[in-house]
């Protein structure tokens, strides 16, 4: 949980990120329970993740990383702070 | 012993191979989780045995579910393991071995089986399992369950571990910086006053797990002391995301050191190009659409020759059995009682069987991560898991599979908001009740849409349910979605077949006695007592018959005929007429008097008994909801003051209260079974009873203000 207040400044959360763009997490915030479950998964400040594609419903998102593929909501994508690789 | 591993990690393969798949079955205390184990015969008359844990990406836990794993490897409530064997699928190695490297820090003998290995070798990736195993600290065992490869020297290596010599350099501990690992120690001192750890290792273990766990949890265990402390110690600076990260850069260290990707390697995996059609907006829709209505239609037709010989075969039982014994109460209470009883829960296996190879077929191929994905935003809008849409579909055939098909949810919330509106779905059983209904007061014509206002009804009822009951008696945060896209695998049928006989077995075991209990106290309400002259009286009439009728089939008929008006002659007496006396006052409102009583309480057997109870009330034993007598002695009847008892208005507000009643006895057994306790089948007859009486109530009674449907 990198400091950075990233949602609240406007900086992009990987809930910004199109599908097949590349993005690495920078910062990891939220509630603390979801924060350690996302980082335990592998989603830790530095992790390379693609937005493999969006439901059709238009939610969750489907992500590779670290060479396999999660699906979270975009609510919990918005707790993910990220820059372009 | 204990086998652990991720979900889809091949770990259930792992354990019917290595056990011979004689796994017993049982229950965690509590929860309903099921808890296989099995012996593990070892080199040198060894012989061990290997609890298979739920499938878990880490021991970190938030509930009593998610617990069961950590409980198990650290030991609370029993002894730590002799051994521990991580399953970690060789295709995803980063993401298996974070659990290895939990369960290694432990400091339990660990051994890592390294499944799927033909997958990974086809991937093009190469391990070199034993620079893997030197950096981890356990042996390393490359794998492949299903061909029994590598198999020989796991066993070895698990006979190693066990025996405290496995040949491996002792490998350092995490290096964390010296402010968190004083925070950690902190954490240490009071789990050395809760739980006293045999070893170091294992005290630091649960520190690390207290971190990682404790704080907006719900376990059940956790002393106050350790959540102060783990409070103070993450108030600032902490440590955890720490933790997690120097795991994760061990992780990458070992991989990088210890595996290569072959040139060559496809770009784009098979998985991929399958979900490019399975996930397609439009494509993916339509192939849902059809995967769905296959499994619809195999729960109701295909299963359907198989429920008839059921049904078949107990009659033929009830009737051999009759013939063996004399008359008196101790045949009526095996024919009618105790075979009825065993009837009543056999019945439901073909059906649970079914649904249980088709959602094996679905989780153990990927498809069901995929349904939950596609339907999570539709499903999420009342409130419901996208895997709750399987059971919900299953529902209209049964809602016993389908509140047992909830399993697939691993959310303790969503699973018991899945199972309090399931039985919402109209299922098979009231679709008799509903054809005798329309056909005795609805046009011919009318009827068709009647009957799909019922099936609509329904649906709108589960899911307005779903949508009330989220917001009021199980409230809380949506739990989130992290949910992995597993690749798509060929289902292994030994795998399916097991799994759908364990299910079966629960089911007859757990929930078959409770049903079979109550069919013998609901037949017991609608037999006795008896009126002894009745009795008398038929007994003349059976042997008169007896010497006047000289053909044996003839005479079976006659007997039959007159069992069945005996039924009918004797009913006025029984416990279930005064009780349907007892409560005409509160259900005339709805339009109802007491023989439908009577046939709402036989209903609560089964549904569809509701049409031979009332045919029995009205004098028509062995009436089905085809029979026309039985529509033209309901046509006919009224009430003492002459008006008649069935007119549209109350036969739609019998309707509406058989879609909305908690009317079913196995559905409350097989509640009661899966929840753990009677709070939620308490709560579910409750409500949806409530909720039927009152929707009835106004439909009746606004319906005769207004002069609907009256005449």
């Amino acid at each position: 949980m990198s400091n950075a207040p990233a949602t609240s400044s406007g900086a992009r959360t990987l809930a910004d990120v199109k599908v097949g763009a590349v993005a690495v997490i920078t910062g990891v915030e939220g509630e603390r329970p979801l924060a350690i479950r996302l980082m335990e998964m592998g989603l830790l400040p530095g992790t390379r993740v693609e937005v493999v594609r969006i439901a059709p419903l238009g939610d969750p998102m489907e992500l590779r990383l670290r060479g396999f593929h999660l699906s979270i909501r975009r609510d919990e994508a918005r707790g993910l702070a990220v820059e372009p690789e | 012993m204990l086998l652990a591993g991720n979900p889809n990690s091949g770990k259930t393969t792992l354990f019917n191979a290595l056990t011979g798949a004689r796994a017993k079955v049982g229950n965690y205390p509590g929860i309903t989780v099921d808890r296989r184990s099995a012996k593990l015969d070892l080199e040198g008359g060894l012989g061990l045995e290997v609890v298979d844990l739920p499938g878990t990406y880490s021991l970190s836990a938030r509930s009593a579910e998610e617990e069961v794993a950590a409980a198990a490897v650290l030991g609370l409530h029993e002894p730590v393991p002799a051994a521990v064997v991580v399953v970690v699928d060789a295709s995803a190695l980063r993401r298996g071995l974070y659990l290895a490297q939990q369960v290694v820090e432990t400091g339990l003998p660990t051994v890592v089986a390294l499944s799927m290995m033909d997958e990974a070798r086809s991937a093009g990736i190469v391990i070199d399992a034993e620079e893997l195993g030197r950096r981890l600290g356990a042996p390393c065992i490359p794998i492949v369950a299903p061909r029994r490869e590598g198999l020989d020297a796991l066993r070895a290596a698990i006979g190693d571990a066990v025996a405290k010599d496995a040949d491996l350099p002792d490998v350092a501990d995490i290096d964390l910086p010296e402010a968190a690992t004083e925070k950690l120690e902190a954490i240490e001192a009071v789990v050395e006053d809760w739980l006293a750890p045999e070893t170091l290792a294992l005290r630091r273990a649960w520190a690390r797990w207290a971190l990682l766990s404790v704080g907006g949890d719900e376990l059940p265990d956790i002393p106050e002391a350790v959540r102060v402390a783990v409070d103070e110690a993450t108030r600032e600076d902490d440590p955890g995301p720490l933790l997690i990260a120097l795991r994760y850069e061990r992780i990458d260290a070992f991989v990088d050191a210890a595996v290569t990707i072959e040139e060559g390697a496809p770009e784009v995996s098979i998985t991929e190009r399958v979900d490019r059609v399975i996930l397609h907006p439009i494509l993916g829709f339509a192939l849902f659409a059809v995967v769905m209505a296959l499994l619809f239609q195999g729960l109701f037709a295909w299963s359907d020759p198989a429920i008839g010989l059921v049904e078949d075969a107990i009659a033929a039982l009830q009737n051999l059995v009759a013939g063996l014994m004399p008359e008196g109460p101790v045949k009526r209470l095996v024919v009618h009682g105790v075979i009825a009883g065993v009837g009543n829960v056999l019945v439901f296996v073909p059906q649970i069987a079914l649904l249980f190879l088709f959602i094996g077929i679905l989780e153990d191929s990927g498809y069901l991560a995929r349904v939950a994905f596609v339907l999570d935003r539709l499903m999420g809008g009342v409130g419901l898991h996208g895997k709750a849409f399987v059971p919900m579909l299953s529902g209209f055939a049964c809602a016993i599979p389908a509140v047992m098909a909830t399993r697939t949810i691993e959310s303790r919330r969503d699973r018991i908001l899945t199972m309090m509106v399931v039985p919402l779905t109209s299922c098979s059983a009231r679709l008799p009740v509903y054809v005798l209904i329309i056909a005795a007061v609805f046009s011919p014509d009318q009827g068709g849409f009647v009957l799909f206002a019922m099936y609509f009804l329904s649906v709108i009822a589960a899911l307005g349910a779903a949508f009330v009951l989220r917001r009021t008696v199980l409230k809380g945060k949506k739990p989130p979605l992290v949910l992995e896209l597993p690749p798509y695998r060929m289902p292994m049928g030994k795998n399916l077949a097991l799994n759908t006989w364990e299910r079966v077995r629960s089911f007859l075991v757990d929930a078959g006695t409770v049903i079979l209990a109550l069919t013998i106290v609901v037949w017991g309400l609608s037999s006795y007592p008896r009126d002894e002259g009745v009795a008398a009286e038929y007994a003349a009439l059976r042997a008169e018959a007896s010497q006047v009728i000289v053909e044996s089939g003839a005479l079976d008929d006659r007997l039959s005929e007159l069992e069945g008006q005996e039924t009918s002659a004797q009913l006025p007496y029984s416990f279930a007429a005064t009780l349907g006396h007892a409560i005409e006052p509160v259900i005339e409102p709805l339009g109802f008097d007491w023989r439908i009583g009577v046939g709402i309480i036989g209903a609560f057997a089964a549904r569809e008994v509701f049409v031979s109870t009332v045919g029995i009330v009205f004098g028509l034993a062995h009436a089905d909801e085809e029979s026309a007598p039985l529509r033209e002695s309901l046509v006919a009847a009224t009430w003492p003051d002459g008006r008649p008892l069935f007119t549209p208005l109350s036969g739609l507000s019998l309707m509406i209260f058989f879609v909305l009643a908690s009317q079913c006895m196995s559905t409350l057994a097989v509640v009661k079974k899966e929840t753990g306790g009677y709070r939620w089948p308490t709560f579910l007859f409750v409500y949806m009873t409530v909720l039927a009486y009152v929707v009835s109530f106004l439909v009746f009674q606004v319906g005769t203000a207004m002069g609907w449907g009256t005449g």
